[in-house]
């Protein structure tokens, strides 16, 4: 049985970091807010490209790019975005699994494909292993703006243009709700599938023509899709460390409760004990 | 007098949509002026001012990276970036314009040199329109 003083200390402990779990609580809680906001402000510019260039793609003449041209896949690259802190759940963990398992599944040398890691953890779990690595990003803000990324999408998206991969995989979480987030794998380049359900396509002009338009409209569309990946990455990271921090505050609760009741019965014993002894030597003396 | 509805649009959110009734900017190929009722029409814009001239008032917004899609009643323009001379940080834009000038003199690589070119058009254009406003 510890002592009392043991007991103490645990307890006092126990508080303090409830008191740090509980303000990371807090503090992603308000980042998450943030970075809904920024999700929801993305959505105009991306709902009017995206319609934009499903017109043309879709509106009839022979429209031709490399982006929208499946190719014979030589080389894949992955796109895979994670945090640069710890202390999320499971949030880096199963992205992690996910594209580990998908690598050993498909391809068999590394020459068959690259990792483009964004966030620390993303990074060191493909350098310990190993495996190619074509760029890493880390150091993204909470609240990334365009602006900071855009260099980012468009060397990624300027490797398919060269010809260095010829498919473009982009793994992340997407946020469902402050508690639930699914890892979802998107095929990013080509672009076979841009989806025009519950839009209606207007037959536009094109100035100068179509072939130019999309030449100049498709790259800026791959970097918005990444930045969309990753704007929804960040709400979901936030969410998921809310929900860990919550854990263990809750946890914390729980153990401060079951130590106070094991202090306050060793106390209590030790006080029965002090007037078991008092009584006996009191009734010796008579 | 026919208005258009014209809104501003970038990633980072919507910057602008008003009112207006004409709309000048650049496209890749060359001036364009809308006025309400013009065709449908896609075009990209090359980095430069665009002019929405109002009824009472003429506004101007620093683009790049960006296209213009018209509608008869509606002008969308969407970009990479796009900001009022009140929200361009001078300060920024005047060092991007010395860092790409240093770059273009340096002469390395060609990839360096077209990227030190946007970079220095972006910021030129920046400047120029906080001296004409």
């Amino acid at each position: 049985m510890a002592s009392l003083r043991d007991i103490k200390n645990r307890i006092s402990s126990t508080k303090k970091t409830k008191q740090i779990t509980k303000a990371m609580e807090m503090v992603s809680a308000s980042k998450l807010n943030r970075a809904e906001q920024n999700a929801k402000s993305f959505n105009p510019y991306m709902d009017k490209i995206q319609e934009v260039v499903a017109s043309i793609a879709n509106g009839g003449g022979d429209v031709s790019h490399p982006m929208l041209n499946t190719r014979p896949v030589k080389k894949t690259g992955y796109l895979v975005i994670t945090s640069d802190r710890g202390l999320a759940g499971a949030y880096n963990s199963s992205v992690l699994r996910k594209v580990y398992q998908k690598i050993q599944d498909t391809h068999s040398s590394k020459d068959e494909y690259t990792v483009i890691p964004m966030g620390r953890v993303g990074r060191d779990f493909f350098s310990k292993r190993n495996m190619p690595v074509e760029r890493e990003i880390t150091g993204v803000a909470d609240q990334p703006a365009f602006a900071d990324i855009k260099d980012v999408a468009s060397e990624a998206v300027q490797l398919y243009t060269d010809g260095v991969i010829d498919e473009l995989y982009i793994y992340y979480n997407h946020y469902v709700s402050a508690i639930t987030q699914e890892v979802t794998e998107t095929k990013l380049l080509p672009l076979t599938d841009i989806s025009t359900e519950g839009k209606k396509l207007s037959s536009y002009e094109y100035e100068p023509d179509q072939d130019q338009i999309l030449k100049s409209l498709l790259p800026q569309y791959a970097e918005s899709l990444i930045f969309g990946a990753l704007l929804d990455g960040k709400a979901s990271e936030h969410a998921a460390r809310m929900t860990a921090m919550k854990a263990a505050t809750d946890n914390a609760d729980d153990l401060i409760g079951d130590l106070t009741l094991s202090y306050n019965r060793a106390r209590q014993a030790s006080i029965t004990q002090e007037i078991t002894e008092i009584v006996g030597g009191a009734a010796a003396l008579e | 007098m026919n208005t258009l509805t014209v809104s501003v649009v970038t990633p980072d959110g919507p910057v602008l949509e008003d009112s207006f009734e004409m709309v000048s900017c650049k496209a890749e190929s060359g001036e364009l002026g809308i006025m309400p009722g013009h065709i449908p029409l896609v075009a990209p814009l090359a980095i430069s001012a665009v002019r929405l001239k109002g009824s009472k008032s003429t506004e101007m917004i620093a683009v790049s990276g960006g296209f213009v899609e018209v509608r008869p009643d509606k002008v969308t323009i969407l970009a990479q970036s796009a900001e009022t001379p009140t929200d361009i940080d001078v300060e920024r834009a005047r060092k991007a314009k010395e860092r790409a000038e240093r770059r273009k003199n340096s002469k390395q690589d060609d990839v360096d040199l077209v990227r030190a070119e946007l970079a220095l058009k972006r910021a030129l254009n920046r400047l120029d329109l906080l001296e004409k406003s």
